[in-house]
């Protein structure tokens, strides 16, 4: 009967009516691009359209913004509650990512810094929270924007602090036979102007695309294998996997957002020494 | 969600879609500049006031700890002080007992010196009055004895003996007598 409605092209198969042994025969809703990653508009204005992400992208900026407010809104001298934990992120951002890189010069670019770890950090959490359920840093749009950004502020300073030339000339290490530089000379200048912020991006929204992905498989096979029978070992072995990897992703969402300033950090520090 | 999981033709995910990223380059956007503008200026003045606070508090603790070590020193060196003088008192006590034990000893030395030698003069004193004495007494007898030897006829010897021995009797008695006399 089903059967027939989806011959008919009246029933269609989605998350929730597949079903293993179900009448509909729907088959394993595998996720995948762009339907996995594709959600409709929430609202219209003109042809721009306010989507799922958009929104988790805001409510992130809110909780960033709302998280840093009320701990040094009005900070005191001896740290208490929320100050404390702010404090603790943003002497990490510091200590951990921005003084190893760029040394004490560099502290100037800690606002920056702290930024883009606790944004990023906050939207790939995103992924793991019940409703959201999707990391927006999982739509290049967003590792990009964030990456032009960076872009944009390492080439600066390495023009300003080095000039045009030197900027171009400090690229391209020093002391190395002629020949091997007509290799070396475009691949490394390849590497600072398309090959860092292409990685840059990519490598954030891949690890989220993938983590993405890799939740949506076991979530939904848990509920496609689910059944009264057998099935229901399957489905439990899907779901302990679903927790897993849950925990798991949570360790990538903090790492791709270490990962992703601390190159930021090395970028700018590259950029402020001429030393290649 | 799609209705579908079948795409006709896969969209590339690398092209991004303008309006995520125009949303994406504002939310970044306002949480940077409100940290780089307001938050973190704010923080930083804050901390570098606790730094201060504490570098303070550190050279407050620093000037108690030395007046602390100070005084320690004084009272030390006062303690020092006392213990030495307390020592030197004993010293010189040690000495004067000794002094005085000395002392003491010498003079009963010197006493008994003293004491012996008198007596010794004393001795020497009376023996020499018993010499004297005694040397006229003997020539007195000696006289007596040689005057009464030539009146008596010296004819034989148990005679002789017999006249020595009345002598030495007479003179016996006599001596006897003379010192019952004195």
């Amino acid at each position: 009967m089903a059967a027939d409605l989806f011959a008919a092209g009246k029933f269609a198969c989605n998350e929730t009516n597949s079903h293993l042994g179900s009448s509909s025969h729907c088959g394993y809703p595998a996720p995948g691009y762009p339907a996995s990653f594709t959600y409709g508009a929430l609202f219209r204005i003109g042809s721009f359209t306010f989507n799922k992400p958009m929104l988790l992208a805001c409510i992130c900026a809110v909780i960033v913004v709302v998280f840093f407010w009320s701990a040094f809104s009005k900070p005191k001298l001896v740290p208490r509650g929320v100050q404390n934990l702010a404090e603790i992120g943003i002497f990490f951002v510091r200590d951990q990512i921005l003084r190893p890189m760029m040394g004490k010069k560099g502290d100037n670019y800690l606002p920056f810094l702290v930024s883009l770890f606790f944004f990023i950090w906050i939207m790939n959490i995103m992924e793991i929270i019940p409703a959201a359920q999707f990391p927006p840093m999982s739509e290049i749009a967003f590792p990009a924007c964030l990456m032009l950004m960076v872009y944009g502020t390492y080439n600066y300073i390495g023009i300003k602090n080095q000039g045009l030339g030197g900027y171009f000339r400090n690229m391209i290490p020093r002391g190395v036979p002629v020949g091997i530089l007509l290799i070396l000379a475009p691949v490394e200048i390849l590497q600072y102007t398309i090959v860092r912020p292409f990685t840059l991006a990519v490598r954030l929204f891949a690890n989220m695309f993938a983590g993405h992905i890799l939740l949506l498989v076991f979530t939904l096979a848990t509920w496609y294998l689910l059944s009264s029978g057998i099935g229901l070992l399957w489905s439990a072995t899907s779901f302990i996997l679903t927790i897993v990897l849950t925990a798991f992703e949570l360790l990538i969402q903090a790492l791709q957002a270490y990962i992703f300033t601390i190159l930021t950090a090395q970028y700018i520090g590259g950029s402020l020494e001429a030393e290649h | 969600m799609p209705a579908t999981y079948l795409a006709a033709s896969s969209p590339n995910p690398l092209i991004p879609h303008w309006p995520e990223f125009i949303i994406g380059t504002i939310a970044f956007l306002i949480v940077f500049i409100l940290l780089a503008r307001v938050l973190m200026p704010r923080i930083n003045q804050t901390l570098s006031e606790r730094t201060e606070a504490i570098e303070g508090g550190l050279k407050k603790a620093d000037e108690t700890q030395q007046e602390a070590d100070r005084v320690l020193a004084e009272y030390r060196a006062q303690l020092a002080d006392a213990r030495h003088e307390a020592a030197r008192l004993r010293e010189a006590a040690k000495e004067e007992a000794a002094q005085i034990v000395a002392k003491g000893r010498a003079d009963g030395v010197a006493e008994k010196q003293r004491i012996i030698d008198a007596a010794n003069a004393q001795i020497q004193a009376d023996r020499q009055q018993a010499l004297i004495a005694l040397r006229s007494e003997v020539g007195a007898m000696a006289v007596e004895l040689a005057s009464k030897i030539v009146g008596e006829s010296l004819a034989d010897e148990a005679r002789q003996s017999r006249m020595v021995d009345r002598f030495l009797d007479e003179l016996d008695s006599e001596t006897s007598a003379r010192a019952a006399a004195r």
